[in-house]
């Protein structure tokens, strides 16, 4: 049986603005099993990186649960969360601004190691740090060079190694190819798939690649204007989306394939504010079938068949 | 005009022969390296490649903005509706930018002048131009950001009150705001999310079909090649390895390099095949190589690969790839075979 290694409900996050309060995480629930990527998609401002971060308490929620192996973490002390973080790690988007430039490969994958006081031992620190830089495909002569002298591919493996030195079960990865070129991109990709099946981790892959996150996830959760929209199985969310939205993200991936038919859906209009939000559908003033009920009240997030949720008053066939 | 007659060119736009360099104190970085370039009056050519391949470099010499020094061009001619750019006076050139040729940026949140509301941005071009005033100036504005989809109303509105995809239509509404016949659009939508970019794309399939223009696109998304363009050319460390129509290019793939990027993208029909990377990373830009510059992440490269520098063959109808390994007898890559 499968056993349940994060499980978030009703997360909300709040910032307040002077027009108002944003809501970017507005009680969105999910579970991940051990071992399994879910994988987040959605378009920029749908809060899919705030969940991610509030889930770290990296920003903190301003309200919900999130059980990591059955213990409420929101409800820790400041000691005990800095010793449950070893467990939870976090893969940032861009290389380039995340690595701290004045220190060198081996400073800075040491510096995990250090601070969580994991070895004391100079010569196994530095054992540690030359394993880890192999276990991400670092070369051994990279040691002592600086990121501004390495490609995106190789400063994104020191973030991975970085965030593996501390030995965590849960990593959220938040867009970790992004900003990487294709060739490259899949490197990591491989990489990261290498280390799920080698160390077991469990994965929150945040992506607005639809194409990476169908090769990369078990389930696939799509997220809007704050809500959860559709959760399911990849292949049960790619072969039968039920929510409008699913249906024409889906349709809006640009395929490669020049004979593959081509059936686009396009939406109307833009993804609209998410400070103050009347309480009604969030995607209805871009919804193809957006009618009366949409505009009156928000729907609940119900599970249509097993392990497939939607939110929506009226889920396509 | 008529000193560049025997010159001309049928081509909307034509590169010949084209090489420049950056020379820095530390290197000189060889961005472009000799390459031809076509473009079909109402065709959309897409330039396809990796960061540092020299996509930008190579179009923005279309327009003469290579900055001069660090950029030395070696050697190239370039056609614009069969006029030579680089034979064209300070005046010549601002008449031709953005009435003959005319470019989208990549970013549409630094390309907008933030203190400038957009009819005026949009206006600014048409004044330059065409023989109006200033109130009809304004009106064609309005009228062009119809085009894009945006009501004329907003046209007193700042670029901070519209979303990214509307900045990017607002800039596609300068570029075309004289109906130039060239249009360069450089990752147009790179810097938006999907169902934007849906929205531009259709946008521009749409603008070619009212406008006739011939367009250049600038792009690392195979899947976008796909949606509109009907000839591609492949781009690496400067040079230009595979040239041809859309089905040619994708279907009939030959160079293994466009094979690898091919193969770097997650197969949608198969969950579980493993993705295969190009080995190693880009050559580099600062070295001369003698050989073929893809050669060290070939897998059917062979030792007269690293020796002997690959030309543009033709290798079927409105189809080169520059790659030795077709000298050999019965030589196909994977993907050929598959398909």
């Amino acid at each position: 049986m499968s056993e349940t290694l994060l499980e978030v409900k009703n997360l909300t996050k709040y910032f307040s603005t002077p027009k108002g309060l944003l809501h970017a995480v507005d009680g969105v629930s999910f579970t991940i099993e051990k071992g399994k990527t879910l994988g987040v998609v959605g378009e920029s401002g749908c809060g899919k990186s705030t969940t991610g971060r509030a889930i770290l308490r990296l920003q903190e929620p301003t309200s919900g649960e999130v059980y990591f192996e059955g213990k409420d973490i929101l409800k820790m002390k400041r000691r005990e969360m800095h010793k449950m973080r070893r467990e939870m790690q976090i893969i940032f988007q861009d290389p380039y601004s995340s690595l701290d430039p004045r220190k060198t490969v081996n400073q800075l994958i040491r510096e995990p190691i250090v601070n969580n006081k994991l070895l004391k031992d100079k010569l196994d620190i530095e054992k540690r740090v030359l394993e880890l830089m192999s276990t991400v495909g670092l070369a051994e002569r990279l040691y002592n060079t600086y990121p501004h002298e390495l490609d995106g591919g190789r400063r994104q493996r020191i973030g991975i190694a970085r965030a593996l030195a501390v030995n965590p079960k849960f990593i959220v990865c938040d867009e970790p190819v992004s900003a990487l070129d294709v060739s490259i991109q899949a490197q990591v990709l491989n990489l990261l798939k290498e280390l799920q099946r080698d160390l077991g981790l469990t994965y929150m892959f945040i992506t607005h690649n639809l194409s990476v996150i169908y090769y990369f996830a078990d389930d696939i959760a799509v997220m809007y204007l704050g809500r959860l929209v559709e959760k399911a199985p990849a292949e049960e969310l790619f072969a039968h989306p039920v929510h409008p939205y699913t249906q024409a993200l889906l349709s809006a991936i640009p395929n490669p394939d020049i004979d593959a038919p081509r059936n686009r859906l396009l939406l109307k209009g833009e993804i609209s504010s998410p400070i103050n939000p009347p309480p009604q559908c969030r995607f209805a003033k871009r919804c193809n079938y957006c009618c009366e009920k949409c505009l009156a009240a928000e729907p609940e997030l119900k599970e249509i068949s097993p392990n497939h949720f939607v939110a929506c008053h009226f889920p396509l066939e | 005009m008529g000193e560049v007659q025997e010159k001309r060119s049928e081509y909307a736009m034509e590169i010949r022969d084209l090489a420049i360099r950056y020379v820095t104190d530390e290197a000189t970085v060889y961005a472009v390296n000799h390459i031809d370039l076509k473009l079909r009056p109402q065709g959309t050519l897409g330039l396809v490649g990796e960061t540092g391949a020299g996509k930008t470099t190579t179009v923005l010499s279309i327009l003469n903005l290579i900055q001069t020094p660090p950029g030395v061009i070696d050697s190239g001619e370039i056609f614009v509706n069969g006029r030579n750019v680089r034979e064209m006076t300070p005046a010549q050139l601002s008449e031709m930018r953005g009435k003959e040729v005319s470019m989208i940026f990549q970013d549409p949140m630094t390309s907008l002048n933030p203190v400038m509301t957009v009819g005026d941005q949009i206006a600014e071009s048409i004044l330059l131009h065409e023989n109006v005033d200033k109130k009809t100036a304004y009106e064609m504005a309005k009228k062009t950001l119809e085009t894009v989809g945006i009501p004329g109303e907003r046209a007193g509105e700042y670029p901070h009150q519209f979303s990214g995809g509307m900045k990017q239509r607002v800039v596609i509404a300068i570029a075309l705001a004289c109906h130039p016949n060239v249009l360069i659009a450089d990752e147009p939508t790179t810097a938006l999310d999907v169902t934007i970019q849906a929205q531009v794309l259709d946008l521009m399939r749409k603008l070619k079909e009212s406008y006739h223009t011939s367009t250049i696109l600038i792009t690392h998304d195979l899947g976008v090649v796909a949606e509109i363009c009907d000839e591609v050319a492949v781009m690496y460390a400067g040079s230009i390895v595979e040239i041809g129509s859309l089905r040619e290019v994708f279907k009939n793939t030959k160079h293994p390099y466009t094979e690898g990027l091919f193969n770097s993208l997650p197969d949608m029909s198969d969950r579980n095949s493993q993705l295969k990377p190009i080995k190693g990373l880009t050559p580099d830009p600062t070295k001369i190589y003698e050989g073929c510059t893809f050669a060290e992440r070939c897998p059917y490269a062979s030792e007269e690969c690293t020796k002997r520098r690959p030309q543009l063959e033709a290798v079927g109808e409105n189809h080169k790839v520059a790659c030795l390994a077709y000298e050999r007898e019965g030589f196909s890559i994977e993907r050929s075979r598959k398909q």
